[in-house]
């Protein structure tokens, strides 16, 4: 369907990018007396105004603290903050809401598996297994845990398209390897990564896997009794959703099985001096009060997305990300970083004799919203022998006049750099 | 904020065609700058005669704002003594980072980064190398310096 749509606007299509941006207020916003055109949605995406709602709802009329009181609004955010883990629970298909763990993002949802589930089952000789693709969050707390216990970190490598080299993957699969962990979507490139695949080889060697899902969750639907991923980390704010809440989802035995990570209040059933027993899941690994408000947030946002259509939206950013992809390829001295044949909506870039740096300021000024830089991939970066990259990302709300005003920018780069 | 007042006409030359661009042999002091946030890099070597320099060359990859302030700085503080340079970087600091700072006669081509401070995300990028610098002449005699970074 419209594999050609160009400048005009998408023809006979069901998808109303206007209306969409209608539900957005920052986007009627002025930059350096510009309009914004808000090109950095895989750094944080735009909240709709349903999700601001949402969270201004909870806090004007049903705050108060969870699993505690008897009074009304005790229970009234209780039932907020629970009624969202059923909504999360129900947009990735996880069986239950016992494997939904709230996390102040994808980055803390890395670091609980990390140090609950690896550093109480890993050691000397284990193996873990990332690829070359991955965000500097799906890097670190691997390292950290070898060097706590002594277990190696590999990396399966990539090719110059930016996609794993999937036979060196299976390769450096091995009885040794315990854990797979690998973006779903690469947040520097867009590679989308053959996950299932992925999941089902590590599987055969009996390793588990954790998806860094943070850059796939608001481009594709995630179904986690489909995918058989044993953990998946993923954070609201990509997803039209507040700052600070993640998730960790985690396979119910698994998570029965691992270790609280923090201790505090609501992560325990009884203390006593002598003796502490932990609470059921999820909130065993819920130590302290949580963020309610921004699992209102995360819940509205997964009502706003459901309600325009997650595949329509991945249709839409697909039509961007192909215009952006023809139209950028024809500036002189433009190379687009990342070219897998599988790619959700960035498109990384360099110019030839201007730093990325120069074209975020120029951009900046006209308006245009990019991330410059290495995009925490510094190993990606090194790959392919660049300091660092342009890269402009496609959301629900992106037009095809906003990729024009991108193109348009960057030509003014070129005329100021002469 | 005006781009032309970034991208002035010396700065964009500074950045095609860098002054004292490569490396000395045998430097008295050498000194390495990392703006982690861009992935800029340089390398500043000193050929010194006492504390005053008398050769400085860079190397590196950088953004135009940290390149055409480096190649500017090489040309500003070749001949100059350590107290001179001192009230140099105070100056071009200043320049760097307050509104109303004016530019003084003896900053000469430096003059050309006060656009910098209307952006305040690149004050980073033009003070590398004069950060870079310092570390170079706190080395001159004193053995190995740690890389320096704006971060």
């Amino acid at each position: 369907m419209a594999a050609s749509v160009m400048h005009s606007a998408p023809a006979a299509t069901t998808y109303d990018v206007e209306r969409v941006r209608r539900d957005f207020p920052i986007l009627s916003r002025e930059v350096h007396g510009r309009k914004l055109v808000y090109l950095d949605s895989a750094a944080s995406a735009q909240r709709p105004q349903q999700v601001i709602d949402a969270v201004d709802r909870y806090e004007k009329f049903s705050h108060a603290n969870v699993h505690r009181g008897v009074h009304a609004l005790s229970q009234e955010a209780t039932e907020a903050f629970e009624g969202a883990r059923d909504r999360v629970r129900r947009f990735i298909n996880a069986r239950s809401t016992r494997e939904i763990i709230f996390t102040r993002g994808t980055t803390e949802s890395i670091n609980l598996a990390a140090q609950s589930w690896a550093r109480s089952r890993l050691g000397k000789g284990d193996e873990i297994l990332i690829t070359a693709l991955e965000h500097h969050a799906n890097i670190v707390p691997w390292q950290l845990v070898c060097e706590q216990v002594g277990c190696t970190l590999k990396v399966a490598p990539i090719d110059r398209k930016g996609e794993p080299i999937f036979d060196k993957f299976l390769e450096s699969l091995s009885p040794r390897t315990k854990l797979v962990a690998a973006a779903h979507v690469s947040n520097a490139l867009g590679t989308i990564l053959p996950i299932k695949r992925i999941i089902d080889a590590a599987h055969t060697h009996g390793a588990l896997v954790l998806v860094d899902g943070a850059q796939a969750i608001p481009h594709t639907r995630v179904d986690m009794q489909a995918l058989d991923a044993d953990f998946y980390a993923f954070s609201a704010h990509k997803l039209y959703g507040p700052t600070g809440i993640g998730v960790l989802y985690g396979r119910e035995a698994l998570l029965e099985a691992m270790p609280p990570w923090q201790g505090g209040g609501d992560m325990i059933r009884s203390v006593t001096f002598e003796k502490t027993t932990f609470n059921d899941l999820p909130w065993k690994f819920e130590a302290g009060t949580p963020n309610m408000s921004g699992a209102v947030g995360l819940a509205a946002a997964m009502d706003y997305v459901d309600s325009l259509g997650i595949e329509n939206i991945a249709s839409h950013e697909h039509s961007l990300l192909e215009l952006a992809t023809a139209e950028l390829q024809r500036i002189p001295g433009l190379k687009i970083i990342g070219t897998a044949a599988n790619k959700a909506a960035v498109v990384s870039f360099t110019l030839e004799g201007i730093h990325p740096h120069d074209i975020g300021t120029i951009l900046d000024a006209e308006g245009v919203a990019i991330r410059t830089g290495h995009h925490c991939a510094m190993p990606v970066m090194d790959f392919f022998e660049v300091p660092a990259t342009a890269r402009a990302s496609f959301a629900c709300y992106t037009t095809a006049e906003e990729v024009g005003k991108l193109v348009a920018a960057i030509r003014k780069v070129r005329e100021v750099f002469g | 904020m005006e781009l032309k007042d970034l991208y002035r006409d010396v700065i964009l030359d500074h950045n095609k065609r860098p002054r004292n661009f490569g490396q000395l042999e045998n430097p008295d002091a050498r000194a390495d700058g990392h703006n982690p946030l861009c992935g800029d890099r340089l390398t500043l070597s000193l050929k010194m005669n006492g504390n005053r320099v008398e050769d400085v060359r860079f190397e590196g990859k950088g953004c135009a704002i940290s390149t055409a302030s480096a190649s500017l700085m090489t040309e500003a503080i070749k001949g100059k003594d350590r107290a001179a340079i001192d009230e140099l970087f105070t100056k071009v600091h200043t320049l760097l980072t307050e509104q109303s700072a004016v530019p003084t006669p003896d900053l000469g081509k430096l003059a050309a980064l006060s656009g910098v401070r209307e952006f305040p995300a690149r004050v980073k990028c033009a003070s590398l190398c004069w950060h870079t610098l310092n570390a170079a002449l706190e080395q001159n005699g004193s053995g190995a310096s740690t890389p320096v970074s704006t971060e």
